[in-house]
């Protein structure tokens, strides 16, 4: 078997003394989603910290493409490919939305004005507002503002923080459609989601996390049949 | 006290008996008076930044208004000066005190929106001119008495002994009124506010000719017990055979014996101040007013009034400044307001308290001695300095602007100070406990 | 009732002043604000860098007419400034990297680079008193007026003249020259949006790729140009002395906080409005009152609210005022 596209394995590690994550693997293929699930606390959103470089790994490597970025910056890993939503204060509320996707697009030399119109195809109604500053917008415009600012780079890698926190369930939907519509285009997609039943759903491979290491791992279809899983995490 | 402390203060002791040797004794006492003072007045700004966390460069402020007090209450009086317009001129204070009580009441009465901003500002705005037509006769009249000696309310002609506490008492009743407005805002702001403040007491007492004769001063303010006057000593004859005894010069002999007893004064003062601060720091008291400054939202959550301490502690910190603002003034036995300048009684005594050793009461003191010392030592030995640095330049104009010059060196001495202490050593000489 | 002469006292005693002075805070308290966009933290040696590169434009100007180069009518100043900013610039990123960055990198409270900043205000203010001095010094040179009070009365056969500055109009175009170019820069430009992006939200501005060093400096570079400039304009206009400068602290600060602290459009409002405040309270208002009034309702006051030495009281009230009501500010800061 090939190795994964993006793969950070056997991850050890935390923000302090104390480790958070214990040989922790995750991994996404090329243009599948990857969604890290599992109870509060279990140190999802640390393993995704980990794979961008946001806390110093004492175990474990971060290979993307085949190639051991793991001593790389985060800001590094977003000119290597990689992009990154928070899942707090992840726009720039004073700037508008254009100006947002601009400096989204600020490593980049070249011409954004055709990364920029695939994002507003994207988000059509990010375009309407395009001249609005961004923190003027509901929650749900904010979180496509968030997400078109990290694909202005055009990443290999889009990795996203609980994007559908404190938005609607209808908003909620859509933006999985979106995520869905992105990661067609070639892009993996590794994101960490509360609403775990129905991130699985729009799964390609699934990764239950329970204190820092794998619980279960596998298809999302599997792991939503996976009665363990079922009964453990998502309700019954 | 453990040894590195006593080290510490054995050098400072150091300094000051070189200065001795050196210079002359009369100088490094003079220094060493200054020294004892400044470390009074590091002792209050220690409580309000080094306890409480509380940035307030308002220092001049407390210091200036301990000055006045030591005017009003033991300059000489002015019978006719007051008879012209004095019991007018309180009432127009105590009217105008009256108005704003009446806005503050008002405010906290009445319900936000038009009717409340229509209400203070009419409120306010006929106080105002009210008040105004209650001083304006007053203060004229006043001023009119005697203009070239006198032309002031006068003092009380009490004690000198008796305006220091005056002095405190005036500067911590400012210090009520600027903690209710400024205390609650964020700390940069409040640093611009209090900063604001001292400006404004200062112009108040350089425009304010009846209150204490504004920039033409007031001289002649009587010394505190038991400090004898040089020329009395020199009078004695007693005095004056003992002083042969040693082997001094009449002059030298009281001009030290002088020295020696404010030094002796202002000594008690500050051994008093620091019993009470260390039993202070070292009660419950002190405990929680750490445990807000270092964590302020978890002592609120415990039931700390934070507002209320944060108050309380300014108030006292600015107390013991004023009563060194009192001490200063009955010494030089004038008032002189163009001589308050924020560098020299705000962010001086900051530097003291940093480099000291914020939080420690001890450390502020050494702060106080240690730059006492080196910001009067510098004005003096700058030019000497700077007259052997620029020995090879030939004579001329730069060479006798930079001798000239030199005395301003201090002031970048000791902003370098500051900054490679904040760098190397943020806790200062002695770090808190 | 004389409505002519009155308006026309009003413009010389009152507005035009009111302009100069409030051109003059707006620069100020511009680049105040932009610092704390940036590197959030209330600089306390701003006032001193205003002195210190009004210093050195000062010393260019006596170097320039010393070799016979003058402005002719326009002061010799302006051609001095761009030496004066540079030197400046020069000595004020040397101060970052030596001492702000530090503190920067370990990213300490506000109030400990408040404090840090006071070290430097020592530093700058004393290299100020050695190298010129502490006294004042007047070194506007060429023409004075525009308009003479005389020029105007014969022109308009009022009673009141009106007086016009050279200093004065320089000081109004150039601050709108310099306001206009900083949004220009601030609005348009990727540099500047990246500053913007970096006040917004530091963490995102990094992972965005924006060099957090670089907006510092370029920071740092705006608004010690700012502040020079300022500096020169308040010195033409009235006189320099180097603690006046720093006095301006109050004022400027007051602007940047009123105008909501971090907000450059807050600045230029919360300039203009603590000079008119100033002006407007300072003023003796018996001579226009006069004119407007009927001869035997003539006042007999000066109707002057406070004297001119308590304009820092009108600064601090405002700004109290505004801390209190609406603690963001008028254009919502932070």
């Amino acid at each position: 078997m090939s190795e994964p596209f993006l793969i950070g394995e056997a991850m050890t590690g935390g923000y302090g003394a104390t480790d958070i994550l214990h040989g922790c693997t995750i991994a996404v293929e090329k243009g599948e989603i990857a969604v890290i699930v599992g109870p509060n606390g279990a140190g999802k959103s640390t393993a995704m910290k980990a794979v961008f470089g946001m806390l110093n790994l004492r175990g474990g490597a971060v290979r993307l493409n085949g190639e051991d970025i793991s001593k790389l910056s985060p800001q590094a890993r977003v000119r290597k490919g990689m992009g990154f939503v928070p899942q707090t204060s992840n726009i720039f509320t004073t700037m508008t939305v254009e100006e947002n996707l601009e400096m989204g697009a600020f490593i980049r030399a070249d011409d954004i004005a055709g990364t920029m119109a695939q994002v507003y195809d994207l988000f059509p109604i990010l375009k309407q507002k395009r001249h609005q500053a961004a923190g003027e917008l509901s929650g749900g415009q904010r979180q496509q503002v968030a997400v078109g600012r990290a694909l202005m780079t055009q990443p290999q890698v889009l990795m996203l923080d609980e994007p559908t926190a404190g938005v609607s369930p209808i908003v909620m939907d859509e933006l999985f459609d979106r995520i869905i519509e992105v990661a067609r285009t070639g892009i993996s997609i590794l994101m960490v989601e509360q609403n775990a039943r129905q991130a699985l759903e729009i799964a390609d491979k699934g990764y239950v996390l329970v204190q820092g290491a794998n619980r279960f791992t596998g298809t999302g279809a599997e792991l939503l049949a996976n009665p363990d899983v079922r009964r453990s995490f998502l309700g019954g | 006290m453990n040894k590195r402390n006593l080290l510490m203060f054995a050098g400072v002791a150091l300094l000051f008996v070189a200065t001795g040797f050196f210079q002359s004794w009369n100088l490094s006492l003079q220094i060493l008076i200054i020294g004892v003072l400044s470390s009074i007045m590091a002792l209050g700004v220690n409580m309000q930044w080094g306890y409480a966390g509380l940035f307030s460069t308002g220092i001049m402020g407390s210091v200036a208004l301990g000055g006045l007090a030591v005017v009003l209450v033991s300059g000489q009086p002015v019978p006719e000066g007051w008879a012209a317009g004095g019991p007018r001129l309180m009432l127009a204070l105590g009217f105008g005190v009256v108005v704003i009580g009446a806005a503050v009441y008002l405010y906290n009465r009445m319900a936000a929106g038009t009717a409340r901003r229509a209400a203070m500002i009419l409120l306010l705005g006929a106080g105002f001119f009210a008040y105004r037509a209650l001083l304006d006769p007053a203060i004229t009249a006043i001023e009119a008495f005697n203009p070239a000696t006198a032309g002031n309310i006068g003092g009380l002609g009490l004690p000198s002994l008796l305006s220091w506490p005056v002095g405190a008492l005036f500067a911590a009743a400012a210090a009520w009124a600027i903690g209710k407005v400024a205390l609650g805002l964020r700390s940069d702001y409040l640093a611009i506010a209090t900063l604001g403040i001292a400006e404004i007491i200062l112009a108040v007492m350089k425009n304010e000719d009846w209150l204490a004769r504004g920039v033409k001063n007031i001289i002649d303010l009587p010394r505190p017990w038991p400090v004898p006057y040089e020329v009395d000593l020199q009078a004695d004859p007693a005095f004056m055979a003992q002083a042969a005894h040693w082997g001094f010069s009449g002059v030298e002999a009281s001009t030290i014996l002088v020295k020696l007893l404010y030094l002796a004064v202002f000594g008690a003062v500050l051994l008093v101040l620091i019993y009470f601060s260390e039993r202070a720091l070292n009660s419950p008291w002190g405990r929680m007013m750490r445990a807000i400054r270092d964590n302020e939202v978890s002592s609120a959550a415990m039931g700390k009034n934070i507002k209320a301490r944060h108050l309380q502690v300014f108030i006292i910190g600015s107390a013991v400044v004023g009563l060194a603002g009192a001490m200063l003034t009955s010494m030089e036995g004038q008032l002189t307001p163009s001589n308050y300048t924020p560098l020299r009684f705000t962010f001086l005594i900051w530097v003291m308290v940093i480099v000291g050793g914020s939080g420690n009461n001890w450390g502020a003191v050494l702060g106080g001695l240690l730059l006492g010392w080196l910001w009067l030592i510098v004005e003096n030995a700058g030019p000497v300095a700077m007259s052997y640095l620029t020995m090879p330049l030939p004579d001329g104009v730069l060479k006798a602007h930079l001798i000239e010059a030199a005395p301003h060196l201090r002031l970048v001495t000791l902003g370098a100070v500051l900054l490679l202490v904040l760098r190397f050593s943020p806790k200062g000489l002695l770090p808190e406990k | 009732m004389d409505i002519l002469n009155a308006l026309v006292a009003f413009l010389n005693f009152v507005f035009i002043p009111g302009l100069a002075y409030g051109s003059q805070l707006a620069l100020g308290a511009l680049a105040l604000t932009l610092v704390y966009a940036v590197l959030r933290f209330s600089n306390f040696a701003h006032g001193d860098t205003m002195a210190f590169g009004t210093m050195w434009v000062i010393l260019v100007t006596w170097a320039l007419q010393s070799v016979g180069i003058t402005g002719g009518v326009l002061p010799t100043a302006l051609i001095a400034l761009p030496f004066g900013i540079a030197i400046t610039i020069a000595f004020v990123l040397a101060t970052d990297r030596a001492v702000y960055r530090f503190y920067r990198r370990q990213k300490a409270a506000p109030i400990i680079l408040v404090i840090v900043s006071t070290g430097v205000m020592f530093v700058m203010n004393g290299l100020t008193r050695v190298i010129i001095g502490p006294e004042e010094q007047n070194f506007a040179d060429g023409a004075r007026m525009i308009l003479a009070p005389n020029d105007f009365k014969a022109w308009s056969g009022l009673a009141e003249g009106l007086a016009i500055k050279l200093t004065t109009v320089i000081t109004v175009i150039v601050a709108a020259v310099c306001v206009a170019a900083l949004f220009w820069f601030l609005q348009r430009t990727r540099t500047g949006k990246s500053m913007r992006a970096y006040s917004d939200n530091e963490d995102l501005a990094l992972l965005s790729g924006i060099n957090p060093e670089r907006v510092v400096a370029i920071t740092w570079i705006l608004a010690t140009a700012l502040a020079v400039i300022a500096g020169t304009l308040y010195g033409l206009d009235k006189s320099y002395r180097p603690f006046i400068y720093f006095q301006l602290l109050l004022p400027m600060a007051a602007a940047a906080v009123v105008g909501g602290l971090g907000s450059p459009l807050g600045a230029i409002a919360g300039g203009f409005i603590i000079a008119f405040s100033e002006v407007f309270v300072t003023y003796a208002w018996k001579k226009i009152v006069t004119y407007l009034v009927s001869a035997d309702m003539a006042p007999e006051g000066l109707l002057q609210l406070l004297t001119t030495d308590y304009k820092f009281a009108v600064s601090f009230a405002i700004l109290i005022l505004v801390l209190l009501v609406m603690p963001t500010g008028i254009f919502k800061g932070k």
